[in-house]
């Protein structure tokens, strides 16, 4: 490869990864968001009152960008109230008061997979959509004409400090990942399956290796080691480094003849294709410094973040921040009644300490955001065009190749806030743009 | 608990490196150099070095007082630019009270002039103690002299780069340990190449502006010296290079941020210094290279951003 892209040397603390992985069973009541992805929210076809069980689907897929949303215990739905995204908009959802059971559905059957459109609709059915955190509904990205798939590229570098669960899924879930591969290659033809693995996880590596002579039959898997280095899982990122080849900026993976798809998701795919249970526990990473007993846990979707601490042997202290995702990346949250949700990957309960951030100075012009940007971009340029607010320069230092991995603000010795205001100028220029198209 | 739970967008972890840290550093870096000075010239270099950087720091936080900014003095750049600016001072035959009063004078310029009026840290369009040390080389005849060693005697009288006759230069040992005329923190190349070293280590710096730099100056002493070696490194281990290629041109504020824009900038600092040193009026050139190249810096890092990597056809 031409050129290697840049990136920095996040802490690991990976603590829990050889932890055992515990299933929490034992909810009394789940509220479950209607809006756990990307697109439209699903529209409630249940109401207050009605008996469900798990795998009963209480929300419909409500057009062509949503996905469907299942029950995850069995019981009674109690409410259907307004529901507070963390992007500020807000949705329905359902709150279902557990029985204990956890009976599942008895009208789930494995769906019968013989044609491409089959397996579509089964990956849509499914609830399925990005587990790595983005939350885009799966089956969209399947929905493309199969002669333009060279490749599938599976992302397992897990490159996000504390996050474990993709690793968990490596290391115990090949056989569903195997399922769905076999499904996948069979009807769309693929027959190039790369697996992006951070290097430092040598365990996933070696059942990877495993899944890959398990499918020698359907398709060519291979393994690529990556370099220990974070934001190694960032779509474009790992396409690059798996097949050379770069996204552009408002492109697609499938504009390069991939697509892209996390290790969780795939698994979550195969099993449904399997057993016909639909996506309705989440397997996360529970850690921070004020986790009493830091775990991974298989927690029924819906479930407050406040239950799984408490699982996990409660708080010791009061956290400072309340993160679902890992530290990089993710979002913080505003109490722990918040639910866990399809695409949450971890929760983290940072202390006073682990949450710290050095003051904010003055630019020292050092250099170190456009020299860590696997981009080239020059994040404290943008910041000066965002602060005159010059639509212009901003189109032309090209911010909206960034994909907000927060390597420059990580680095930054006057702690700046530079992907913040990447964010915010993305926002700016969109708007900008707007009112010209307008005008015009 | 709710209620106590901190909002903020991502990064929530932080690499831990500050200004102050790098400050720091660059403080331990200049160590080698600031001891082998302080042997080779004597005690009164120490006073040359406390002056500047106790001046420096005073200026700066009088300024933050006077008009009412939060204080900045903390991350230690302003100390930095009083021990660069001393570094860069010889010690000259004087009434060590005039040695002082110009050495408060020079950190004024540099702290106040140079620094803050054109708005503190990261704003500054040139070195402050570069500028500063120019100042006080037209402002103070007795600070365009040379210092002088006080540990040997027999050591030719004047730097290097003004005498007359090859029997007067000293030997190309001596000129790496420092055993030399000239500015206090400039002669001691060994001292200066452990900073160098600590710099890459502590990866405060990069290697392409001291290399290059050096570099340039080197091959061009070459040609002129008609490719005698030992000529031309006695020219590259003479004056202010390797203090000026390691210390002061690698300010991040004055110098680009690109590894191209660094080797493009050190390129021409070395071009300037050696076209000062062969056809100037001037026996060194190293400190107005560094000035010229400052100015310019701007333009360079304009024309050397990295390429876009997710641009596609769309010209970045």
């Amino acid at each position: 490869m031409a050129i290697s892209l840049r990136g920095v040397q996040v802490p690991h603390r990976k603590h829990t990864k050889d932890t055992p992985v515990e299933y929490m069973t034992e909810v009394k009541s789940v509220t479950i968001p209607m809006s756990m992805h990307i697109g439209k929210p699903a529209r409630p076809c249940v109401k207050v009152g009605d008996p469900v069980c798990v795998g009963t689907k209480i929300g419909e897929a409500d057009g062509a960008v949503s996905s469907p949303v299942y029950s995850s215990v069995s019981g009674k739905v109690t409410k259907i109230k307004d529901f507070l995204l963390s992007n500020g908009s807000s949705c329905a959802a359902v709150v279902i008061e557990s029985d204990g059971e956890m009976t599942p559905d008895p009208a789930l059957t494995a769906p019968a997979v013989s044609s491409r459109e089959q397996l579509l609709d089964a990956i849509r059915e499914s609830g399925v959509v990005g587990l790595g955190g983005a939350g885009f509904p799966t089956h969209v990205k399947f929905n493309v004409d199969p002669s333009k798939v060279e490749y599938l590229i599976i992302n397992g570098a897990e490159c996000e400090p504390y996050v474990t669960s993709d690793s968990y899924t490596m290391e115990n879930r090949s056989e569903d990942m195997a399922y769905a591969l076999r499904a996948i290659s069979a009807h769309y033809g693929i027959k190039n399956v790369i697996i992006g693995i951070e290097a430092n996880k040598k365990k996933a590596i070696d059942c990877m290796k495993q899944l890959g002579e398990q499918v020698k039959d359907c398709c060519n898997f291979t393994v690529k080691v990556l370099p220990t280095q974070y934001p190694q899982g960032g779509e474009k990122v790992l396409v690059y480094k798996a097949i050379g080849r770069m996204i552009p900026v408002g492109k697609l993976p499938i504009d390069v003849g991939c697509i892209v798809i996390n290790c969780t998701t795939l698994a979550a795919i195969g099993s449904y294709l399997q057993t016909g249970m639909p996506l309705v526990n989440k397997c996360v990473t529970v850690d921070g410094a004020t986790v009493k007993k830091p775990g991974i846990v298989i927690v029924p979707i819906g479930t407050s973040i406040q239950d799984v601490f408490d699982y996990c042997g409660g708080l010791t202290a009061q956290p400072a921040k309340l993160i679902y995702g890992g530290p990089m990346m993710g979002i913080t949250v505003p109490n722990a009644e918040a639910p866990i949700m399809k695409n949450t990957n971890a929760i983290l309960a940072l202390s006073e300490k682990e949450a710290k951030l050095p003051e904010t100075t003055a630019c020292i012009r050092c250099g170190k955001c456009t020299n860590t940007c696997p981009f080239g971009l020059a994040p404290a340029e943008i910041l000066r065009a965002y602060d005159k607010k010059d639509a212009e320069a901003l189109d032309k230092l090209l911010v909206n190749g960034c994909m907000e991995c927060g390597c420059c603000s990580f680095v930054c010795p006057a702690n700046r806030p530079l992907v913040q205001t990447n964010k915010l100028a993305k926002i700016f220029l969109r708007e900008e743009k707007a009112k010209e198209e307008s005008k015009s | 608990m709710s209620n106590q739970v901190k909002l903020a967008v991502s990064p929530h972890i932080h690499s831990g490196n500050s200004t102050r840290r790098i400050m720091l550093d660059v403080l331990i870096a200049l160590l080698p150099t600031t001891i082998a000075g302080a042997i080779i010239f004597g005690w009164k270099s120490l006073i040359i070095i406390a002056a500047c950087v106790a001046s420096c720091v005073g200026f700066e936080a009088l300024f933050n007082l006077i008009t009412k900014r939060r204080q900045t003095v903390g991350d230690l750049s302003a100390a930095v630019t009083g021990l660069l600016l001393a570094l860069n001072l010889p010690v000259v035959e004087q009434n060590l009270g005039i040695t002082i009063f110009q050495c408060v004078i020079g950190s004024l310029f540099a702290i106040i002039v140079v620094k803050f009026l054109f708005g503190g840290i990261g704003c500054n369009v040139v070195n402050p103690a570069i500028a500063a040390r120019v100042f006080m080389l037209i402002a103070f005849g007795s600070m365009a002299k040379v210092g002088l060693p006080v540990v040997v005697d027999t050591v030719s009288s004047a730097t290097p780069l003004s005498v007359e006759t090859a029997e007067q230069l000293p030997s190309i040992m001596d000129l790496f340990l420092g055993l030399r005329g000239g500015a206090i923190g400039e002669v001691c190349v060994l001292a200066l190449l452990i900073g160098f070293v600590y710099l890459l280590v502590r990866k405060v710096i990069t290697w392409h502006i001291p290399v290059v730099f050096i570099g340039t100056v080197f091959v061009a002493s070459l040609f002129m010296e008609g490719f005698d070696v030992m000529m031309a490194l006695t020219m590259t281990l003479s004056g202010g290079l390797f203090l000026g290629a390691i210390f002061m041109a690698t300010d991040y504020v004055t110098s680009p941020s690109t590894a191209w824009g660094k080797i493009i900038f050190a390129f021409g600092a070395g071009m300037i210094t050696f076209l000062i040193r062969y056809f100037g009026t001037y026996p060194e050139g190293v400190s107005f290279a560094i000035l010229l190249m400052n100015i310019l810096n701007p333009y360079i890092d304009s024309w050397t951003r990295h390429k876009i990597l997710v641009a596609g056809g769309k010209k970045a």
